[in-house]
């Protein structure tokens, strides 16, 4: 088995509306297990853009996209969602937990819909991620009467509960003041550090990117760096 | 495992829009509701008027025709295959009413396992009459038993006892409306003249309302013995068969077997009264236009508060989906929650169905032509609450298709995104 995650071959992208405009152009590069890795660049260099071809959810792309050693070319829509839940963690600018749910099941969500163990189990996944986050006396507290940083933390609990390939992270910390980007830095240096967990941070804070251990710096549509 | 996830879901879905779901629910309730009460209501009314005519009409009657005979003496010298024979004027021939052998005949058809009854009867026009006046009508000679059992004749008799015209020689009873041309009351005596001249007093012993005004103005019933003497006929004389069967719609091979078998004429209640049926069909085709057509527009309600919760909604699918739930596990979502909204609703609009027709049936519903008719007449037939149960479900699985089936395409990129 190699040691990388994660291999983008050749990536490139048009935006057809209104008129085609190539947005990303030859990407390549590859994660490796354990990386802590941050894609940096200006506001619409095609960061964002790059990171959601890299999560397979879309699709309208050029080129090869290896995950865990397996190409997610020419796959199912449902063969698609089914990598995301197993090998896929994310983390939004905006939290984005489901406000119908407590903090609790919004981390069980994904792990329900593997079905690989039973609810109870899943319960004791999540509480234990939850633990480590340092948020478990929030567990059973409707998610929309949590503050922003806590959000934060109980989606990057969510985008674990699968024991995830890789963890990726659209501006995780945009939305957050200096002291709670600062504790969700800390936990993905935790998570890099400690559990060998593998990070992918989309993020235009330089100095977010200038503490993970690899920068990727985008142009353009293209790498630079 | 799935399933249960994706009914957790949706359940928290429906109740965070508790209100518009009641709303939607509440469409279902009320079409169903109606469905059900207009459907049990319209088969009350078409029974009660089948019954009218279905309770007093055989379901193959056997009798002798006047008619031409069919086979002419000159079809024995020239048969018609090799000729054409023209006869100018033929008549009816003076052939006999009485139905021959007519006791071997009964005795047959007790045996046939698909006859419920029979019941013999004599029918002969007589002129009843009233001082100067004579007036027509129709001496029925019936077999008070089983004219009762099969044909509810008791039901109809309003005044008087029906048993009477066994019991007491030379009784009579006679159409509601006869009797008052006659000005005759209980225990009166009417002149009976037969067509052959002879006069008969007979004693009125009472009174027969059948809902046909007509019917009673020129109808009455006498014992068949009594008829027999009338005619001055022996005592096996009787000219029609009354046969009730236990499916009616066999009656028409029914009738066509006894034919051949017989030599005999033989009508089923189909031919003979071919209209009623188109009315009876065309009332209950108008009952489930109106109740498919309510629950139609309860689809468009479940439709458009589905819709609209998708487009509320939306972050949540985005997110589903990129945390690993694919379009189809969405759909099923929406699948589940268009289907539960018909399933409770449909399920409280059957109770309530069923609650609006037990009201409807206690509502007095008096008239002189149904004497045996209190209050409205309702059905309670399970076949429309099945209907309705399924009806329900297949509407709302409809009214969500469309919209889940959209749920299901939502591109979590442009969502998340676009925030």
């Amino acid at each position: 088995m190699s040691n990388i995650t994660l291999e983008a071959k050749n990536i490139t992208k048009y935006f057809h509306d209104p008129t085609t405009v190539k947005v990303l152009s030859d990407i390549n590069f590859s994660v490796n297990k354990g990386d802590f890795v941050s894609i940096t660049g200006k506001s619409g260099c095609g960061k964002s853009t790059l990171l959601y071809i890299l999560s397979t959810m879309d699709t309208d792309y050029e080129g090869e996209l290896w995950i865990d050693g397996e190409s997610t070319v020419k796959r199912k829509e449902a063969e698609l969602a089914k990598v995301r839940n197993e090998k896929i963690g994310f983390v939004f600018q905006f939290h984005y937990l489901l406000d119908e749910f407590s903090v609790l099941e919004n981390v069980m969500m994904p792990g329900l819909k593997l079905g690989k163990y039973s609810p109870e189990e899943v319960e004791n996944h999540a509480m234990e991620k939850l633990k480590m986050l340092g948020i478990e006396n929030l567990a059973l507290k409707p998610s929309n009467q949590i503050s922003g940083g806590e959000k934060q933390r109980v989606a990057i609990a969510r985008a674990l509960i699968n024991n995830p390939q890789i963890i990726m992270g659209d501006e995780p910390t945009g939305n957050l003041d200096q002291k709670n980007s600062q504790i969700v830095f800390e936990v993905f240096k935790q998570l890099a550090e400690e559990f060998k967990q593998t990070l992918l941070i989309v993020t235009h804070d330089q100095s977010f990117a200038n503490r993970t251990h690899r920068i990727i710096n985008m142009e353009d549509g293209k790498i630079i760096v | 495992m799935n399933i249960k996830l994706i009914i957790k879901i949706a359940k928290s879905l429906l109740l965070a829009r508790f209100k518009q779901t009641l709303v939607a629910a509440v469409g279902v309730t009320f079409s169903i509701s109606m469905f059900i009460a207009l459907l049990s209501f319209m088969a009350g009314l078409n029974d009660l008027l089948d019954g009218l005519l279905l309770n007093r009409t055989p379901h193959v009657r056997l009798y002798n025709e006047i008619q031409p005979n069919s086979n002419q003496p000159i079809y024995s010298q020239f048969d018609t295959n090799n000729t054409h024979n023209f006869i100018h004027s033929i008549k009816s021939t003076v052939s006999r009413q009485e139905i021959y052998n007519s006791e071997a005949i009964m005795r047959t058809l007790k045996k046939d396992q698909r006859i419920m009854g029979i019941a013999p009867k004599i029918i002969t026009p007589v002129f009843f009459n009233d001082g100067a006046i004579d007036i027509t009508g129709v001496v029925n000679g019936i077999e008070i038993q089983s004219e009762g059992k099969l044909f509810h004749f008791n039901e109809y008799v309003t005044a008087g006892e029906p048993a009477d015209i066994e019991r007491l020689s030379n009784s009579i009873i006679l159409g509601k409306g006869l009797a008052d041309q006659l000005l005759a009351n209980l225990g009166d005596v009417v002149q009976v003249a037969t067509i052959n001249g002879e006069r008969f007093p007979l004693r009125v012993v009472g009174f027969f309302q059948s809902g046909m005004q007509e019917l009673d103005k020129t109808q009455s019933y006498a014992s068949i013995a009594t008829v027999q003497k009338l005619k001055e006929k022996p005592n096996n004389y009787i000219t029609d068969i009354q046969i009730k069967l236990k499916d009616l719609a066999k009656a028409p091979q029914i009738a066509k077997d006894y034919a051949r078998l017989f030599e005999i004429d033989a009508v089923d209640i189909q031919t003979a009264n071919a209209s009623f049926e188109t009315g009876s069909f065309v009332r209950t085709l108008i009952s489930y236009a109106v109740g498919v057509v309510l629950l139609i527009v309860a689809g468009f309600g479940i439709y458009n508060i589905l819709n609209m919760m998708i487009y509320e909604k939306m972050n949540t699918i985005a997110i589903l989906k990129a945390t690993g739930f694919a379009g189809k596990d969405v759909q099923k979502i929406f699948l589940v929650i268009a289907m539960s909204i018909g399933f409770f609703g449909g399920l409280a609009g059957l109770i309530l169905g069923f609650g609006l027709s037990a009201i409807i049936d206690q509502i007095p519903f008096e008239t002189p032509s149904l004497p045996s008719v209190n209050t409205y007449p309702v059905s309670y037939n399970p076949t429309y609450y099945v209907i309705g149960a399924v009806f329900s479900l297949i509407t709302t699985f409809l009214a969500g298709w469309f919209p889940s089936r959209k749920a299901s395409k939502v591109d979590p990129v442009v969502i998340i995104r676009g925030k």
